[in-house]
């Protein structure tokens, strides 16, 4: 029983993880339909940003501040120099855009901060809370409850507010949405900003479960984008339980079958998904125009 | 010049294979000339799947992995000549996706792209994994498939580089001429109508189905093919030819040179398979560059390299 | 058009690959980015570093040494093109690397066939055995990481074993080379675990080593892998000791996995980490310190032993140029197999035509991280 509940409590940490990346996803694809693959880079820049000002001696909060902020910055420049530029080119273009930036992105974080790998202590001690005989790390808690938050957060903005709203009708059809009054650049720009800013939380949040380097936004992106997709691509609710998913999963499988195949046993059940619901799990059905 | 046009693609690019080792300062370039070559194999497979079909994968490294390790596990383990096991991979691939194609197909735009990323990647973790027969991680050695001596046989005596050279520019030309011979096909004429709309072409009776998986499983082929090519030259081979960055790599060069045609998605090949040899001069700047020559051209050639060039030029004879 | 363009392109590479002569051109092709930078990074900077020492000391036999590196990012078939790339068009006289074992088992066939002498950085045995004349290598095998390790495990009464892997080469190739040495050092293996080199959390693989019974954890693995799992068996309260590999060998290793967590952790490791441990006197002494000192100074960084390996490779190919008084590549070579008593950071090296690794079992100390600080075991 007490290794059921261990597994669980790894599962929920890295699924956490995952849907913290996952989160990132969601509003620059339901601003622009673009998968962005430069999302991973943006946690790595969060974890990287929070090592290296920590290290200069700021406190630790202030810190994940300017590496949020200063993220948030890359995002929104991201968008200005090579998104905006590119209007109107087909989806799969704007994707290779996302890519190249994310080489780009761990090319610079290469040269500025070298290839080593680095971590910051936990926010609240490495000390573990026992429940029924198995254990969880308090940052592992800070991981969850990022999650939550971001996704209440995300929740709320695109159902309750004019300007999360602006967002979807941009995705739904940016010329209707212009016609109405909304200001689509201003909306893609908010929009990548904001993916940035959660994909540096999620960095600042896992660095100390996970540790970080130049190039650790290349498997986080795959495990997010994963993720995302099994749960709906596009809805917070099914970047959150996607990833919590996929992190449960992975667990019981390394602990009950084989952590030999734990992230095969993970793609298998994806795989399984999309076949009985090609849109995920809460994704929405959308209809072709001919 | 019309990209779609048969001859004149097959005439630049025999043209290109035959002339460039003019050129050619050592025959260090002719490795790389092998590599754009099996690249270009393998996107030219990409073309028909993106460019005419327009479906995406995330996966088809997956193939190439089969490919590479039929050539280096069926000799040892069962007797088979290396270049039966190359057909045999290339069957195993068409039959693969087949099956998994079925489902899969169904899918659409991302949904169907993190599902043949999963399927790569479960064949990247059986490679990895399964060590006893694979080697794992570290990768295996592939017997010699004795074709350099068979050309030295028949009087043809090149160094190695050379004649892979010759070798995959030989096989490159024929997937490009299957390749081409297909866009003008029945086939071809029904994938184009459903990459327009797969409802339109359902209206008009073209069985979207059916062709879809044609385009899956003649693209694996192709992949399968690539795959066998590497492990044939390098007679070693890693599971990181599975791996799905190197499925990426491949829509890249295909997004990049011009999906819409065979001639630049193998432009794309070319350039992105160059790059990194040009850009070993940058040292540790390598990395950045490269990401940023990506974005520029995409952002200032959307359609693709090649397309947008050859619009340039005319554009200039007008 | 795009016939002009290739061509053009072409031409301006090659205007770049001139190597410039009467220099001694050394190769080397290394995986200073991707998974395996954490090894390869440290083992360029420690070439560049010496190679520019050497140079302004006035080079070998009075000449310059060229050095060229290629980043292979650990991938084989691009190791594969830049070893025909040093061959062919740099025309290199010797090379080092192959951070990890794939790429250099890639690149062999090159070097065989252009019969270049090539020194490896990378672990596996099969490296060296069966000995290919042009093939060396200057790391302890993963095989004598195993035996060192057992040895001690036995020496403290722990009989059974429990293992944990990371499922990249060099984990998946140690815990290979662990299982087949276990019966004949006298252990058990009662569990066998893996985990993927990003894994954020290995809490189930070690809830089933605890389990299982296992008197003492093994971990094979490199990167920062071995950190969660040190940290996760703090976490889980696990009274195996745990044991990590010659993977983790640098003082990074303590700072990623935390004072607290890594304490009691022991490994084998060359004698680079402890230098001012050694007992005066120690012909390995001088040689050590010598190297930290400077590569700390020029890097900021922590030593570690990877650096180390390029290190001892650079110097074993320099005196081998030196004795040979030739840059012959089949001089080198020669040379190279005649290295003894060669006191390198791995320890004392003696290659002869049967044996390209020339280190023994006595070259490695079994080190225990006590208050944040790697001490030799006694």
């Amino acid at each position: 029983m007490s290794e059921l509940l261990q597994f669980l409590f790894s599962g929920l940490t890295v699924g956490a993880v995952y849907a913290l990346v996952a989160l990132g996803f969601t509003i620059i694809y339901n601003a622009s339909d673009v998968v962005n693959f430069a999302q991973g880079e943006f946690v790595m820049l969060g974890g990287m940003m929070t090592v290296f000002a920590y290290a200069a001696g700021l406190p630790l909060p202030l810190a994940a501040l300017i590496a949020i902020v200063a993220t948030a910055g890359v995002g929104v420049a991201l968008n200005k120099l090579a998104i905006e530029p590119a209007r109107g080119a087909p989806v799969v273009s704007l994707i290779i855009i996302t890519i190249g930036a994310s080489i780009f992105l761990r090319g610079v974080a290469q040269v500025l901060f070298g290839k080593q790998i680095h971590r910051f202590p936990s926010f609240s001690g490495d000390t573990p809370f026992r429940i029924g005989g198995a254990t969880i790390l308090p940052q592992s808690l800070w991981v969850i409850a990022g999650g939550l938050t971001v996704f209440v957060a995300l929740y709320l903005f695109f159902t309750k507010t004019l300007t999360g709203k602006a967002v979807l009708a941009t995705s739904n059809n940016r010329l209707a949405a212009q016609l109405v009054g909304i200001n689509t650049n201003w909306v893609m720009t908010l929009s990548f900003a904001l993916s940035a800013a959660i994909g540096a939380l999620a960095g600042v949040l896992i660095t100390p479960i996970t540790n970080t380097s130049y190039d650790v936004g290349i498997a986080l992106a795959l495990k997010g984008f994963a993720a995302a997709m099994l749960g709906g691509m596009g809805n917070p609710k099914g970047a959150l339980v996607g990833g919590l998913l996929l992190g449960v999963l992975e667990a019981l499988t390394a602990g009950y079958l084989s952590s030999q195949y734990k992230d095969a046993a993970a793609f298998v059940i994806i795989l399984l998904v999309l076949f009985i619901m090609p849109q995920g799990l809460f994704g929405i059905k959308q209809t072709e125009r001919v | 010049m019309r990209l779609s046009n048969k001859s004149a693609t097959l005439l630049v690019l025999a043209a290109l294979i035959a002339l460039t080792p003019i050129f050619f300062p050592s025959s260090f370039y002719y490795r790389v000339g092998s590599l754009i070559f099996i690249n270009g194999l393998a996107v030219t497979g990409m073309v028909i799947l993106i460019g005419y079909a327009g479906q995406i994968s995330l996966g088809h490294a997956g193939f190439a992995g089969i490919g590479a390790y039929s050539c280096a596990l069926m000799p040892v383990h069962w007797g088979i000549p290396v270049l039966l096991a190359a057909v045999l991979g290339a069957i195993i691939s068409a039959l693969l996706a087949f099956l998994v194609g079925r489902p899969i197909l169904r899918l659409k735009g991302y949904y169907l792209g993190v599902a043949t990323l999963g399927f790569g990647i479960l064949v990247y973790m059986a490679l990895t994994n399964e060590a006893w027969l694979t080697g794992g991680p570290d990768g295996t050695q592939v017997p010699d498939s004795g074709l350099r001596d068979a050309a030295k046989a028949i009087g043809i005596n090149l160094k190695n580089s050379e004649f892979w050279y010759w070798f995959c520019g030989v096989v490159l030309m024929i997937g490009a001429w299957l390749a081409l011979n297909l866009y003008v096909s029945p086939t071809g004429r029904a994938l184009r109508a459903l990459h327009g709309s797969e409802i339109a072409a359902r209206t008009v009776g073209v069985d979207v189905a059916r062709y879809k998986l044609q385009a899956f499983v003649i693209s694996a082929v192709y992949a399968s093919a690539a795959g066998s090519l590497v492990a044939l030259q390098n007679q070693f081979v890693t599971p990181d030819i599975a791996g799905y960055m190197h499925s990426i790599e491949w829509v890249t060069m295909t997004v990049l040179g011009g999906a819409g045609s065979v001639l630049g998605a193998i432009f794309g090949a070319g350039i992105l398979t160059l790059l990194p040899q040009v850009l070993t001069m940058f040292a540790e700047y390598e990395q950045l560059l490269l990401g940023l020559i990506m974005m520029l051209v995409m952002i200032f050639m959307r359609d693709g390299l090649l397309p947008s060039v050859l619009r340039l030029i005319r554009g200039k004879d007008e | 058009m795009t016939f002009r363009n290739l061509t053009t392109t072409a031409a301006a590479i090659s205007a770049f690959a001139v190597p410039a002569m009467a220099d001694i051109n050394i190769g080397a092709s290394l995986a200073e980015t991707g998974p395996a930078a954490f090894l390869g990074d440290p083992e360029a900077k420690t070439l560049r570093m010496e190679v520019d020492k050497i140079n302004a000391a006035g080079g070998i036999n009075g000449e310059q040494i060229n050095l060229i590196i290629y980043d292979d990012g650990g991938d084989a078939n691009k190791a594969r093109t830049f070893a025909t790339r040093l061959v062919e068009d740099d025309e290199v006289v010797a090379v080092i690397g192959g951070t990890t074992t794939g790429p250099t088992m890639a690149m062999i066939p090159v070097f065989e066939d252009a019969e270049i002498p090539f020194i490896s950085l990378a672990g596996a045995v099969e490296i060296v055995e069966p000995v290919n004349p042009w093939v060396f290598k200057t790391p302890h095998t993963d095989r004598m990481a195993c035996e060192k390790i057992f040895a001690d495990m036995v020496s403290q009464g722990f009989t059974k074993v429990g293992m944990i892997s990371g499922s990249d080469g060099f984990g998946k190739s140690m815990q290979a080379q662990c299982k087949g040495v276990a019966e004949a050092s006298g252990v058990e293996i009662v569990a066998d675990e893996v985990y993927g080199p990003q894994d954020a959390d290995m809490t189930p693989q070690l809830t089933n080593i605890k389990g299982s019974g296992a008197q003492a954890i093994l971990n094979s693995g490199m990167g920062q892998g071995p950190a969660v799992v040190t940290r996760n068996h703090t976490q889980l309260a696990i009274d195996a000791p745990l044991y990590q590999s010659h993977g983790v060998a640098s003082k990074q290793f303590i700072e990623l996995a935390g004072t607290e967590a890594a304490e009691g952790v022991r490994l084998p490791a060359a004698a680079l980490l402890v230098a001012d441990q050694l007992p005066d006197g120690d012909a390995q002494k001088p040689v050590v310190q010598g190297y930290r000192d400077a590569y700390e100074a020029e890097t900021g960084e922590d030593v570690s032993t990877f650096g180390g390996h390029a290190y001892d490779a650079l110097y074993i190919l320099k005196a081998a140029i030196e004795k040979a008084g030739s840059t012959e590549p089949a001089a080198i070579r020669d040379a190279i197999e005649q290295t003894a008593g060669f006191m390198g950071t791995a320890g004392e090296v003696n290659y002869s035509p049967e044996d390209h690794l020339g280190l023994t079992l006595d070259a490695f100390e079994m080190l225990e991280i006590k208050n944040g600080e790697w001490t030799i075991v006694e």
